[in-house]
Order: C-alpha cells, then structure tokens, then sequence
C-alpha cells in the first residue's frame, strides 16, 4: 500500500524518472498490475482536481501525464496478458483541412488521464477515418477538433457520416475547439461540446452509460 | 514598397516571465522546480529552431478595400470596415517563425514530451505576435520617413477575429505572396508555418484604432484582446 502511494505522489509531483523506477519494482515486487493502474488513475485524478482549483498548471498536468506514460509502458503488457479490461475507446482527431492538434493533444492527454484509451488519427483526418476506426476499434466516443471556421464545417460530415451508416447514437460525437460553441454542436447534431481540455474527459463520461 | 527582413530569435524570444504568464501563472505564483527546467529547456530549443522572418507591403485604400471583402465572408459590419477608411495608411504583412519550430513541438508531443511541446508551443505563439508587433514597428518606422504627420499608432487586425472571416486570408496572400519568407496558405486558410501571423496594419493617429465592441460577434468572443488594444490607443 505505502508503494502505491508513493507512487501516486509521485505521479502527482509529474517525477516521471521516480514514477518510471518505482511502477518496475512495485511490478518485481508482486503488485498486481491492476492495482498499479489503479494507483495511477487516482494519482491523475488528484492531479484534475488541483488543476481544476487552479492549484497547479498545464504544464504540471503535461508533467504527470508523462509520468503516467513512463509507467503504462510497463503496466500495460502486463494487464494485456491478463486480460483486463482496457479503457473505453475513444477516437480523436483534428479534422480534414486542419493542421493544429496542439488542443486535440491536450484532450487526448486528459482523457488517457482519466482512464480512456485514446486513439489518436492526428490532425487532417478524413471523416470516413474516423467511423473506420471507431467501428473496427468498436469506440463508442468520436472527439473531433478544429481551429478554424473554415475546418469546423467538416465536422457535420462526420456526424453525416454516422447517421447515413445508422450509427448515430451507438458512435456519439463530442466537438470543440476554438471556434467551435455549444450552439454550432447542436446545430451539426454533434451529441457534445467541451469548451477545453479539462471539460473534455467529464463531457465524455457524461455521454457514456454508468458502467 | 515593399519590405523583407530576418529578424534574430532573440529579439522575439518571450522572457521567462512573459512564458509564466501566457501559461496561466500571476506574479505571486510559484513555479515548480520541474516547471522552471521546462522553462529552460524550452527556451533553449527556440532559440535553437525559431527563424523570424517578416514581409510588408504598404497597400492603397481602395486596394485594401477590395482584398478586405475577400469572398464576400464577413461580418455585415466589423471594426475594420469603421477603422481602415480612417487610415493614414495601410500595408499588407506576413510573419513566421519558420517551419522548423512547428517539426519541433510536434516532435515533442510525439514523442509524449507533451510538457515540453506545450511550453514551447505557447512561447511561439507569444514570439509570433511580438514579432508582428516589431514589424509593425518597422511599417511605422519605415512612414515616419516618408510622410509627415501625426502618425503614432500603428496596430495588426488579422483575418479570422472580429468580423474577417478568415477565407479573407485567400485575396491577402494573392496581393501580398509572402513566398519570400516561405509563408503558403492551404485550400482552407490554414498558414503553413503554423506559428505566423497575417494581416493588415492600420497606420494613424490613435483615435484611428477607436471603436464600440458591441458587435454581434462580440459576445462570443472568448478572448476581448480588442479591449487591451483600445486601451493602448489615445
């Protein structure tokens, strides 16, 4: 138990070197995996929290998230080979004509954060990329960015796209980005909006069944 | 006339305190050790990738009015159709830290040095817009030399914020092809190098640049930067 609060607390301090050697020997020590990541997500969650209050800073979140990184890259195999249940999918990406993905980095780091596992397509991602790979990846969550008015317009085709195929409402969409407002999410039928990257993980637990 | 420059890195490079506060922290704040190495790391690798380079070319009222309507995307009313009549006058700019800063942070992010790629990210934003307002500076310059006057103020408006819809960006770069620093636009108006600035300066007295932000598209504005830049102006 002291392991995995030590862990924790070094997450939280984004110490990802301390995070990186500590996840090993919780690992060689017998700590099960599951209860590693668990440890993990309450750290990130500590880190939301604080960042939330203003206590901490981007950067410190980018930090932790590093740290979080360094230690899934041990814990993963492990919780693959067991068969645990990984993350609720969710497929990200920044739109067909847009280049920025500064933003949609940051959603995605919030949502691996929050204990989603995030496929990220990057940025210029053509609409039938998106439905794709939701549908082959079965991820019930498409998150969608843009910068620019003239970008955001291709979020409808992705929306389209989900209705012409009949998966609306099996595939929900969340959009943002810094253009993009709650109203221009209803009128494209996009079934969310997140107004930044901290929003984004509650908006999209918000959209999902209570397990 | 028309005007090219490379400007050294440093001369746009955001100071320490210019980084914190961009990134959300007042003065009283602290950094936390971790965050100051970012800080410095950051500032390293910009001084290292970032190439500033400018374009201006001073344009005609009338010429500027027609690129300004564009293809016919703006706002029905905009500060920028009260403001550019007024001008003593007007020039065309493009800016760019170069594309290598933008390789970089992507690199970054990549890589899952997230922290770093967002430091880094936010300095070249702060550095693009200082290296716009240094241009500016250099428009100005370049009239106070050749017109008399009261010319004081010389202050950017871009496509895409308050009323220029951004598909203004297409008539810009036909009139002005900043291809000289290396500056393309894509099919949907996208500047390639991310990290540049475009637009229009408006030259004059400062009452020039003065206007009521009441405008419909006003009350979604997230960032009321118009109302920093009005309170420079007298």
């Amino acid at each position: 138990m002291e392991t995995l609060n030590h862990l924790s607390r070094l997450l939280q301090e984004g110490d990802d070197s301390g995070v990186d050697a500590l996840t090993r020997e919780a690992i060689a020590s017998g700590i099960p995996a599951e209860d590693i990541l668990r440890a993990l997500l309450a750290g990130m969650a500590v880190v939301g929290e604080r960042f939330k209050e203003h206590e901490i800073f981007l950067p410190d979140v980018l930090l932790a998230a590093r740290a979080m990184h360094a230690a899934m890259g041990h814990i993963k195999p492990l919780l693959i080979a067991q068969g645990v249940p990984g993350g609720t999918k969710v497929v990200i990406g920044t739109v067909s004509g847009d280049l920025h993905d500064i933003g949609k980095n940051l959603v995605g780091i919030m949502l691996q954060g929050a204990g989603f596992e995030v496929l990220d397509l990057g940025s210029d991602v053509p609409p039938e990329r998106f439905v794709d790979t939701a549908v082959a990846a079965g991820a019930p969550v498409i998150a969608l960015s843009a910068l620019l008015t003239t970008t955001m317009v291709r979020m409808r085709e992705v929306v389209d796209m989900l209705a012409q195929r009949g998966l609306r409402g099996r595939i929900l969409t969340i959009v943002g980005g810094a253009p993009v407002t709650e109203t221009f999410a209803r009128e494209i039928g996009a079934d969310a909006y997140a107004f930044d990257a901290t929003s984004a993980a509650a908006r999209v637990r918000a959209l999902l069944p209570v397990a | 006339m028309r005007d090219v420059s490379r400007i050294e890195a440093a001369a746009v490079q955001p100071g320490r305190g210019e980084v914190l506060h961009r990134l959300g922290l007042e003065p009283a704040d602290v950094a936390t050790p971790r965050l100051e190495d970012l800080l410095v790391r950051s500032a390293a690798l910009f001084a290292r990738v970032a190439a500033p380079a400018a374009v201006f070319e001073w344009v005609t009222r009338e010429d500027f009015a027609t690129i300004y309507e564009g293809d016919g995307e703006n706002a029905p009313a905009s500060p920028l159709d009260e403001i550019f009549p007024r001008a003593d006058a007007l020039a065309l700019f493009a800016v760019t830290l170069g594309s290598a800063i933008d390789q970089a942070i992507r690199d970054l992010f990549d890589r899952g040095d997230s922290a770093l790629g967002y430091v880094l990210d936010v300095s070249a934003s702060y550095a693009a817009d200082r290296l716009a307002d240094l241009t500016a500076e250099r428009f100005l310059a370049s009239l106070r030399r050749s017109v008399s006057g009261g010319i004081r103020r010389v202050l950017p408006y871009s496509p895409g914020y308050c009323g220029w819809h951004v598909s203004g960006q297409r008539a810009l770069f036909e009139s002005l092809r900043p291809d000289d620093i290396k500056v393309a636009l894509t099919a949907s108006c996208l500047m390639d190098p991310l990290k540049s600035v475009s637009g229009v300066f408006v030259a004059g007295r400062g009452t020039v640049h003065r206007f009521r932000p009441t405008y419909p598209f006003c009350d979604a504005c997230t960032t009321q930067q118009c109302r920093v830049r009005l309170a420079t102006v007298k």
